[in-house]
């Protein structure tokens, strides 16, 4: 099984600040702006991201977490998954613009689910998505709005990203798949 | 996890502390303004109750509805079941019906597992009560509210007090306490501590006041006042001196012990109304935390794949 | 009647003989007509037809269960040719009437002798002595008496059975449980009753009886038989009275020889008898007691329910398991096999002592010329899985289902009639 480095760690923070900046350019600003990882891995760039936007604005941009595992339309599919911790920031989320931040885009479910899951946390005034990584071949209708790399693949291949937060390292790499 | 829930005996120390690790996020849940999961929208939970347990049965069903879950209240009394219709032909319906779970509360030790393991029913089986056997749930609850007031279990000392002999809430705790690492000692005259006590992985205590100088918790069992009409006590008063927690015994607790009882209380007989009613008594909260852990349980039971019709390959990112 | 020529057979397991069976007697193999049937039996033991102290054939009352006729037919494939019909039926075998019933019953169906069990009190319900003499007296000409399901316990009613049976050389077989101490209960009280939370049986109950029953007979000088021991105990207490010259005789069940309190774990109501099973050091007590004949023979204690009595929860099902067709298999695993009984000695437990204890003249004779042509031929070396639908019985409550169990009976022989031939009835 062959394994490709497609992003380093300066890449990733390359692609971090981009979207940082993106998200303070499309918004006019950091006022409202509420970014949630989507565990686990989302999580992690959820914060990166909002540290950005912070340091840049000098203003606090809240981060937090939302579990979307609840959600899930696959649950009957895969034994029962732990749960991951939400953590929405004290101001809530009614009436901000929620940018939701994941580590791949791939099928389009993981982020169905948590459209669903913020429903029930609060009504925000809108909602923007921020992907690492957008490998393609979407199963919903569902688009990214700030992308750090798109990645086209085959659906045989893995990405895998891992993040220091996790696994000690930066990076993106593609895998083909078995057999 | 298994795919049923009979008894505390058989999770090992991860099954537990994935029940109260899930339970511990689905508890924030309450402070949501909508409380629902749309997790088991779709699947059928059927609470089927041979005895009355109020309390038990609404928090299976808060539980079971707070996940979206369709659920059926089968109440034995005045239904067929009190026609005489057999344990056997119960579960058949409720297997036509469809149901995906089956909480039961019996009155005879061991028919959760003899519905699991009879064929019958093809459901998860979740005991909610099995004659003087075992109350995994409840178990559960007083576990994760432990956690929840103390940490870690782990070395935590955990006085039971009281009719060990007849409580299923008593062997549930003494399998999962141990499992997770606490001391538990079971305190109770001898007459109703179990024979053969001594096997389980626990210390047992004839004297009340030697135990509670260093618990962390202390656990009040019901007592029935019937019982001492078998002699297993002469009097009421007499079992509440020995053994009732009193406001005396409760001014000797360490400062950071918590009081636990699971109900309904007989004041003034296990537990002196000031001592239930005081801001180290937990008894309130055991029960909203009831409705999380009974969450988690359902959750890590139904949402599970049956491993035969596992679908591997799709996309899920 | 067909004579049959059965020949090499390992006589009571040992050695290699010929056995002639003609006009209801064993006679000399040399004087065996040219027409006799032979019956190759190398590798077979022949024992004398065993005989059962303890069966409950449900008829009157229960046919749904098991009637005469197919327990008589469970028997026969089990190797039996004399059951005692116990006297719990409904209604209760506490006149002549009801005795002579089932003793004609026995003899219509024809697959084994039905001797009927006589109940001690009136409607076993403990209150006044049921009439005992004129069940001694009838045809049934019953000698065993018991309130077997239930226990004799009060005492001064038991001395009196024990004292008036002796006018017709009777005995009074006791269901040894202390009413008070059992009430309720599950199961064997212990680690595992503890465990599952179920109402314990202690072994005191039955101990407790046991050593009154035994202080009474010593004292009265009758004839006492203890049913069904379970408990160590209970071992040690009739070992004891017997070393006191008391006419004290006992029986052990063949799950009691086998089965410990460990299964109930399942909550399976197929593994639920009264006395309940106990533990591995019981079983281990219960194997030596009957190895140096403090227990003096194997009753089956045979008990057919219906499925609906065991297909439910536990507390609602009923006491009772199969024994006729598993007994012999049972025995030879726990003693034979083990090598704690030879065949001889088996032959002892299960046919001579029990014909003896229950006064039954023509059966557990020695197999020589002149005795009564009852004969079991039994293949040692078969093994067979327990298929409860294959049973005789009406009933299927085996608790030995899908067990390997060593031994086939092979032939038995009624009164020199085969009820048995090649494993299947006649």
């Amino acid at each position: 099984m062959s394994t490709r480095v497609v992003l380093d760690r300066s890449d990733i923070a390359r692609a971090l600040t981009r979207i940082a900046h993106e998200i303070l350019e499309r918004n006019k600003g950091p006022g409202d702006v509420l970014v949630l990882g989507i565990p686990t891995r989302g999580v992690p760039l959820a914060t990166r991201v909002a540290a950005t936007m912070t340091s840049v604005e000098g203003v606090e941009v809240p981060a937090g977490a939302l579990d979307i595992t609840m959600y899930r339309d696959d649950l009957r599919l895969q034994p029962a998954r732990a749960l991951a911790r939400t953590e929405i920031p004290p101001r809530g989320v009614d009436d901000a613009v929620v940018v939701l931040v994941d580590d791949v885009l791939f099928s389009g479910r993981t982020i169905r689910a948590a459209l669903d899951a913020l429903n029930d946390v609060g009504r925000p005034r809108a909602v923007q998505l921020a992907v690492l990584v957008d490998r393609g071949h979407r199963q919903l209708p569902i688009r990214a709005d700030f992308v750090g790399k798109n990645l086209p693949t085959s659906l045989t291949e893995t990405v895998q990203v891992r993040l220091q937060e996790y696994d000690g390292v930066d990076s993106v790499a593609i895998s083909a798949g078995r057999g | 996890m298994k795919s049923h829930l009979l008894s505390t005996g058989d999770l090992t120390k991860g099954d537990a502390l994935r029940v109260l690790d899930t339970a511990a996020e689905l508890r924030s849940l309450a402070d949501r303004p909508i409380k629902k999961l749309p997790t088991l929208r779709g699947r059928t939970v059927v609470n089927l109750f041979f005895e009355d347990s109020t309390r038990t049965r609404i928090s299976f069903e808060a539980a079971a509805k707070r996940l979206s879950a369709d659920v059926i209240n089968f109440s034995a009394k005045g239904s067929s079941v009190s026609k005489g219709e057999s344990l056997k032909d119960t579960a058949l319906t409720l297997e036509a019906m469809g149901a995906d779970a089956v909480v039961i509360r019996h009155g005879s030790s061991g028919a959760p597992h003899r519905l699991a393991s009879s064929g019958w029913v093809r459901s998860s089986v979740i005991n909610a009560g099995d004659g003087t056997h075992e109350h995994p749930t409840q178990a559960l609850l007083d576990a994760f509210t432990m956690r929840r007031h103390l940490g870690d279990l782990d070395g935590r000392r955990v006085a039971i007090v009281g009719d060990v002999l007849h409580s299923r809430v008593a062997r549930s705790n003494a399998l999962l306490l141990s499992t997770l690492g606490a001391e538990v000692t079971l305190v109770a005259p001898p007459t109703l501590l179990p024979v053969g006590v001594s096997s389980w992985p626990v210390a047992t205590s004839y004297d009340l006041d030697a135990a509670l100088e260093k618990t962390d918790v202390v656990m009040m069992l019901r007592v029935q006042r019937e019982r001492m009409n078998a002699a297993f006590f002469p009097s009421a008063r007499e079992y509440s001196r020995r053994y009732g927690l009193d406001d005396r015994r409760f001014a000797r607790l360490p400062d950071h012990a918590i009081v636990m009882h699971p109900g309904p209380m007989n004041r003034g007989m296990e537990i002196a109304a000031n001592v239930a009613d005081s801001h180290r008594s937990v008894i309130v909260e055991q029960v909203t935390n009831g409705v999380a852990v009974r969450m988690a349980v359902l959750y890590l039971l139904l949402s599970g794949a049956d491993t035969t019709e596992h679908a591997a390959g799709e996309p899920t990112a | 009647m067909t004579t049959y020529l059965v020949t090499g057979a390992s006589l009571l397991g040992s050695g290699s003989g010929d056995l002639l069976l003609a006009d209801g007697h064993l006679g000399d193999p040399a004087d065996a007509p040219p027409d006799a049937v032979r019956i190759d039996a190398s590798g077979l033991v022949a024992l004398p037809g065993l005989v059962d102290l303890h069966t409950h054939l449900r008829e009157p009352g229960r046919e749904d269960a098991e009637t005469v006729e197919s327990g008589s037919r469970a028997a026969a494939r089990g190797g039996f040719t004399a059951v005692h019909a116990m006297a719990n039926t409904e209604p209760v075998a506490d006149t002549a009437g009801v005795v002579e019933q089932v003793w004609h019953l026995g003899q219509t169906a024809g697959y084994c002798d039905v001797r009927p069990v006589g109940a001690v009190t009136a409607g076993l319900t403990g209150q006044r002595l049921a009439e005992l003499g004129a069940m001694a007296d009838s045809a049934a000409r019953v000698r065993v008496f018991s309130d077997d399901g239930v226990c004799v316990s009060d005492a001064v009613l038991m001395r009196r059975a024990l004292e008036y049976v002796k006018a017709f050389d009777g005995v009074v077989a006791q269901h040894a449980q202390e009413p008070r101490l059992t009430e309720d209960a599950q199961m064997n009280e212990g680690t595992m009753s503890g465990v599952l939370g179920m109402q314990g049986w202690p072994a005191v109950a039955e101990e407790a009886i046991i050593a009154r029953d035994c202080l009474l007979a010593g004292h009265v000088g009758s004839r006492l038989h203890i049913c069904h021991v379970s408990t160590a105990g209970s071992v040690e207490l009739i070992r004891w009275a017997k070393s006191k010259g008391w006419n004290v005789t006992a029986e052990v069940t063949p799950h009691h020889l086998l089965l410990t309190d460990e299964l109930v774990a399942s909550y399976d109501p197929i593994y639920k008898v009264n006395p309940p099973l106990r533990t591995a050091d019981d079983v281990e007590a219960l194997r030596a007691g009957l190895a140096d004949g403090t227990i003096d023979c194997v009753a089956t204690d045979h008990a057919p329910h219906p499925t609906e009595d065991k297909e439910c929860e536990w507390a609602a099902a009923a006491m009772g398991m199969l024994g006729l067709e598993t007994a012999l298999s049972v025995v030879q695993a726990a003693m034979v096999d083990t090598g704690r009984l030879t065949w001889a000695e088996v032959a002892d437990r299960m046919s001579v002592r029990p014909a003896r204890i229950g006064r039954v003249s023509d059966q557990g004779q020695a197999l020589e010329t002149g005795s009564p042509a009852n004969v079991v031929l039994v293949d040692p070396a078969a093994t067979r899985a327990v298929e409860p639908a294959d049973s005789a019985s009406l009933s299927r409550n085996t608790p030995f289902r899908g067990m390997e169990l060593p031994g086939a009976v092979v032939a038995t022989f009624l009164h020199g009639r085969a009820t048995v031939l090649d494993g299947k009835l006649q």
